[in-house]
């Protein structure tokens, strides 16, 4: 009986729970012997001039082998950074470490080198940085009337990029419609904050190779950027990943602070070590989500969308990155699950004085997702037709032949009616409905809220994570253990056990005797890393595909080996060997065949396209109305991304996905006050999601497969974040809307809630 | 992320940390648990150079009765003000405040003393004290002396304690059936209060209310008057002007006192 | 200063600076990597290790007050012939971990929760990890775990294959 779809423990786990895994932090390599310490002086600022920097100071300090300045950078040669993608405004240029300008709180301006790692701290205290400040654009509004100035003058404009032409919007968009409605909702800047910090270690080995060692999404990309980044020869270039401690997106790449760390190691003749502060880490890493939305959403009485229209400003924070492209993402998804007639998406992504802005779980999806299922509510309520009723209406009907939207996307399958009408029965819709009406007549202080999503997301899909292809290196030895290259790279997702599983699978040989490698750049030079919910729909299909073609190779060599025909041969999985048909006796282990000559095969495997995970979410709230306070007590869940190969990791993934969303939903956000100070750089500060505030969730299972890969796996990484933050937002207003509250902004916390149930009354207490 | 360098002295009584106190002055700091000086020393606003170790010293740890009060010893941790029987069953609102700190691994550490010392008005147990009427033993140069919490408490992260001395006990009193209640309004179980309440006897005690932790004076005179809970409580705001913050403005946060004095004296506990 | 504790049941010896933090006297003189450091405001308790058989954040302990004490990280919760202990199999039968920088602090946090109250209810367990973030789990494997490992984790038990 085959192990695919059963749930195999994780082999990682022994490891990480004992001795703990390997983070850079924690890699000791002979190479690194002797590291010195890089601290990073940074930006207390959000805009200003750059009038001065005085290391002399920091240079006598103890300790300290050197100080550079972005000057030092500029005259060896290195050259700001241009935005990721050309259609974004190339004069929006990052240098790796500020020279004349520094445009957000947190931005590198000076690298203090030292011999121990404490000696770092008090160094960087040392550097005086004479600051000219300038105003601040603080919010996108500001960027776009300018009422604040230009981050870049030489742009001309704050304006990074555009997505769709209002040139060009349809002004009869909703003729016809009796019912519109339109609001302006907020998807808030939240942080990833995974639990293990940026960090790095580099060194400059003999024949002049640099080594890095760089937790990251991708070695291949991490290598790729500090290539661009540094001006290097690609063939002297080796990026090392070690364990990672989580990503969720911001770990692409290489950041400015691990070229420089590279650079001061060849300048020094010396191995560098660099780990940033967790406050470090809320202000330089990447945040996410960020948009402004405004929905407008029509149709009729009965429950019927029309048309919808989807406006949005992006906040890029000051150098566009991701976030600045994720629009594109949003508008490809704008509507969503629901077949709605006539539909538009315009977005602006623009810079502010504020951190960078990334791609965070979802990226670009979940905010569609909001977006559509806010306005689903907002529509359902003005129409005066239960939420659940309206999306039943709206839903496109199942569907198994590709369906492509007219934004584009080409769904490969879906059975969206079903997702919801399973996640309604298990959250048990009409006693919440009815237990809802008996608090309300009661006026109970705690009201019930139930709050539904339907989404669909886009998963695998090339471009921000590299192609619709993966490749992946299977061999057999003559020991009876076997080797996986692969191209993705983990950070928690269990890939090694997984990998293991499915060429188990095929081959025959138990996972114990499987090793998984990643993440070296010289052992695996091609991949696409693990992002956009990308690596067992194309990462795993490549490891089977190349089991299966190893074992067709290897066919060869038995048939020749055992005088027999090939098509004669079986294969028997339990024993691992071939046998000629009817005569099991006369039979060789697959291993054998490895031993005059290596036995392995390279494949890439290819995708027609992206797949489309989709479900539902039923979120279940009370809602103290004295004070606002939300407390989230269910949230049933269906992510159907087809077949699932291993339960306990792709419900871990859902677990994680849904806590994650629910979590922007009423509780985390980044804030900064007007003059781009943040406000939410410590832990004790950002309203980090801690185990209290969250239920055991549950899970409903629905499988439908898709036809792109032989595994029928859609990704699951992200869809369980798509799927709650409308659920748990809707929800929490629901609980109030019988008080007149017909929208609540994320977070939805306590004074956000008690501000809109005061604003319904239309009083203030007395 | 790391403290700037300091000494390290550890006292082995109350006399020799007194005398540690006069010999540095106000380069030094006292150390418990350092659950309060350490997290503020590792993001450099505080910088002692000398740190005193009091942790160990024999005469500042225990709780016993003394009368009608319960005496606790400055370094007791508040795992252990929690986890007292003595303390449960005769100071139940303070066990209860005391399991409110920070999370299991902080209450392994943090003292009482220590809490008390930092005076964060945000925090649990100024607040508590002060609704218990519980006061203080400060030893110094010239012996010993009590200071009552309605007088401790001076200014944010500021009491009546001289550099030269040292917060040695903390006196409450016995009452296990008086009642109490307790409120503690958070985003997260691990913060620090939004705004804060404890109730005893007819005494009101506010957290995050001001620049120290407050009576509702407004409240116990409306109590004493006759008023009920709700009615009493619609005065906890009074005479209070309590900051802004990204959780809560000044109207919310009255609002917040309100509705939380209510539920403190209706006996809450939450 | 020179201090002396046991860490894991080994006696150890070292001159240290006074602010040297627990955290990184046992990542870097001991060479006991497990604990991490999370974050710099006592919040998120990656850090944590049992004190004297009590959990705390390594990360806001000096070395020197750990002085003449008695220390033990998750490296020193596995038995000499390298069985977990129950709640590290916990955490492993139940999908507790991905991608493992909180684990070990929360096993410590949780084995130290587990011996002050050894039959918790969830909640119980929720309150008792609140000094600990995870980013990837949701926490709801961990609560698993942890009930598991108390033997109180209700409903049927799920196919394991090891």
């Amino acid at each position: 009986m085959s192990i695919l779809g059963t749930r195999v423990l994780r082999t990682e786990d022994p490891g990480f729970l004992t001795t703990g895994a390997v983070y850079t932090e924690d890699v000791q390599d002979e190479r690194l012997a002797g590291a010195c310490y890089v601290h990073f002086v940074r930006s207390t600022v959000a805009h200003a001039s750059i009038l001065s920097v005085d290391v002399s100071a920091a240079r006598d300090g103890d300790g300290v082998i050197a100080v550079y300045t972005g000057k030092d950078l500029a005259e060896a040669g290195l050259a700001p950074v241009k935005p990721m993608m050309p259609n974004m405004n190339q004069k929006m240029v990052q240098p790796l470490l500020a020279t004349d300008v520094v445009r957000f709180v947190g931005e590198p301006v000076a690298a203090v080198v030292t011999e121990e790692m404490y000696q770092g701290e008090d160094a960087i205290e040392l550097v005086d940085v004479d600051y000219g400040t300038l105003p601040a654009v603080a919010t996108m509004h500001q960027a776009l009337s300018g009422e604040r100035g230009l981050l870049f003058p030489d742009a001309g404009t704050n304006v990074v990029v555009k997505f769709g032409d209002e040139g060009e919007t349809n002004p009869g968009l909703f003729d016809g419609c009796e019912v519109v409605v339109s609001e302006v909702i907020q998807n808030q800047r939240v942080a990833p904050a995974p639990m293990e910090s940026r960090s790095g270690a580099a060194v400059w080995g003999d024949g002049g190779r640099l080594i890095a060692w760089i937790p990251n999404q991708g070695a291949q990309g991490t290598k790729g950027a500090l290539v661009g980044m540094l001006g290097l020869e690609p063939e002297d270039v080796r990026v090392i990943t070690p364990d990672v401690g989580g990503a969720f997106g911001a770990k692409f790449g290489a950041d400015s602070e691990h070229a420089v760390i590279c650079w001061i190691a060849k300048q020094l003749g010396r191995p560098v070590r660099w780990s940033e502060t967790r406050n470090e880490n809320l202000l330089v890493m990447p945040h996410g989500r960020a948009q402004e939305q405004k929905v407008t959403i029509g149709g009729m009485r009965d429950g019927t969308v029309l048309a919808y229209r989807l406006e949005v400003v992006q906040d890029s924070g000051a150098y566009p990155k991701a976030g600045a492209f994720l629009p594109m993402l949003t508008r490809l998804m704008t509507p969503g699950p629901y077949e709605i007639p006539r539909a538009e998406t315009f977005t602006t992504s623009v810079v502010t004085n504020t951190t960078p802005v990334g791609a965070y779980r979802g990226a670009g999806r979940p905010e569609a997702a909001a977006a559509i299922d806010r306005a689903m509510d907002l529509f359902a309520a003005a129409a005066g037709v239960d939420p659940a009723e309206v999306r039943r209406k709206n839903l496109l009907p199942k569907f198994t032949e590709p369906h492509k939207t007219a934004f584009g996307a080409v769904y490969d399958s879906g059975d969206y009616v079903t997702a919801l009408e399973k996640a309604l029965a298990a959250a048990g819709y009409d006693e919440l409905r009815a237990e809802q009406a008996r608090r309300r007549a009661a006026g109970d202080t705690f009201q019930l809220g139930i709050g539904l999503s339907s989404y669909v997301e886009i998963t695998g899909p090339g471009g921000e994570a590299g192609g619709p292809n993966e490749n992946s290196t299977v061999e057999v030895h003559p020991d009876g253990t076997a080797t996986i290259l692969t191209g993705t790279s983990p950070h928690g997702q269990g890939h090694q056990t997984v990998w293991a599983t499915l060429a188990s699978a095929e081959l025959g040989i138990p996972i114990e005797k499987i090793t998984v490698k990643w993440g070296d750049t010289d052992l695996v030079p091609r991949g696409g890393g693990t992002g956009g919910s990308r690596s067992l729909q194309l990462g795993g299909a490549a490891v089977q595909q190349a089991s299966r073609e190893l074992i067709d190779v290897a066919r060869e060599r038995a048939a020749a080996s055992l005088e027999a025909s090939p098509a004669d041969l079986v294969f028997d999985i339990e024993a691992s060997a071939f046998a000629v048909k009817g005569d099991p006796d006369i039979s060789v282990p697959l291993s054998l065949l490895a031993e005059s000559e290596r036995l392995f095969v390279h494949t890439v495997f290819t995708a027609p396209g992206p797949t489309f995970p989709f479900g539902s979410h039923v979120a279940v709230v009370d809602v103290d109305t004295e004070t606002g306070k939300v407390f989230l007590r269910r949230v049933v869940t269906v992510d159907d991304a087809g077949t699932v190969m291993n339960p306990l990791l792709a419900e871990g993934q859902r677990h994680g996905g849904i806590a994650q969303g629910a979590a922007q939903a009423f509780l985390e956000e980044v804030v900064y006050d007007d003059d781009g100070n943040p406000v939410t750089a410590t832990f004790a500060d950002y309203p980090f999601l801690s185990a209290t505030e969250v239920p055991s969730f549950e899970l409903v299972a629905m499988e439908t497969p898709t036809s792109y890969n032989p595994l029928g796996a859609k990704g699951i990484g992200e869809a369980g974040s798509i799927g709650s933050t409308p659920a748990v937002q809707n929800a929490v207003i629901d609980a109030v809307s019988h008080l007149g509250v017909r929208h609540i902004d994320m977070p939805t916390s306590p004074q956000r809630v008690w501000r809109a149930i005061q604003a319904a009354n239309g009083s203030k207490e007395a | 992320m790391i403290p700037a360098t300091f000494d390290y002295e550890v006292a082995d009584s109350a006399a020799h940390a007194l005398a540690l106190l006069a010999e540095h002055g106000d380069d030094a700091k006292l150390l418990a648990g350092g659950h309060s000086l350490l997290p503020m020393m590792k993001v450099r606003l505080a910088q002692p150079a000398v740190l005193v170790d009091i942790a160990r010293v024999g005469e500042l740890a225990g709780i016993r009765s003394d009368g009608d009060e319960l005496v606790i010893g400055a370094t007791t941790r508040h795992a252990d003000v929690a986890g007292s029987d003595l303390v449960r069953a005769e100071v139940p609102l303070l066990a209860y405040a005391a399991a409110q700190v920070g999370d299991p691994q902080i209450r392994h550490r943090g003292t009482i003393g220590g809490s008390l010392a930092h005076a964060d008005p945000s925090a649990d147990l100024p607040m508590t004290l002060l609704a218990l009427g519980g006061s203080v033993e400060i030893s110094g140069p010239g012996g010993v002396r009590t200071v009552a919490a309605d007088d401790f408490f001076v200014g944010p992260f500021e009491t009546a304690l001289s550099p030269d001395e040292l917060l040695s006990a903390v006196r409450v009193p016995r009452g296990g059936e008086v009642p109490w209640g307790y409120q503690k309004f958070v985003r997260r179980a691990n913060d620090w209060a939004i705004v804060g309440v404890a109730a005893y006897d007819g005494r009101v005690a506010l957290a995050s209310m001001g620049g120290t932790p407050l009576r509702a004076t407004a409240v116990e005179e409306a109590l004493r008057g006759g008023a009920s809970a709700a009615e009493a409580a619609a005065h906890a705001a009074d005479g209070t002007s309590p900051g802004y913050d990204f959780h809560a403005d000044s109207e919310y946060r009255k609002h917040l006192a309100r509705v939380l004095t209510k539920r403190a004296l209706q006996g809450e506990r939450g | 200063m020179e201090i002396k504790l046991t860490v894991n049941g080994t006696a150890h010896s070292d001159e240290v600076e006074p602010r040297l933090l627990l955290v990184h006297y046992l990542r870097e003189v001991c060479g006991l990597r497990a604990a991490n450091v999370g974050c710099d405001t006592t919040s998120c308790g990656a850090c944590t290790v049992l004190l004297d058989g009590e959990s705390v954040k390594s990360c806001t302990v000096l070395a020197v007050q750990a002085n003449g004490r008695s220390v033990t990280t998750a490296e020193g919760l596995v038995a000499e012939d390298g069985t977990m202990s129950a709640v590290q199999q916990a955490f492993r039968e139940n999908h507790g971990l991905q991608c493992g920088f909180c684990t070990p602090g929360m096993v410590m946090a949780a084995t130290s929760l587990l011996a002050e109250n050894p039959s918790p209810t969830e909640q119980e367990v929720r309150e008792g990890l609140e000094g600990n973030f995870c980013r990837c789990t949701g926490y709801h494997n961990i609560v698993r775990a942890v009930l598991a490992a108390a033997g109180t984790l209700p409903g049927a038990s799920t196919e394991v294959d090891a």
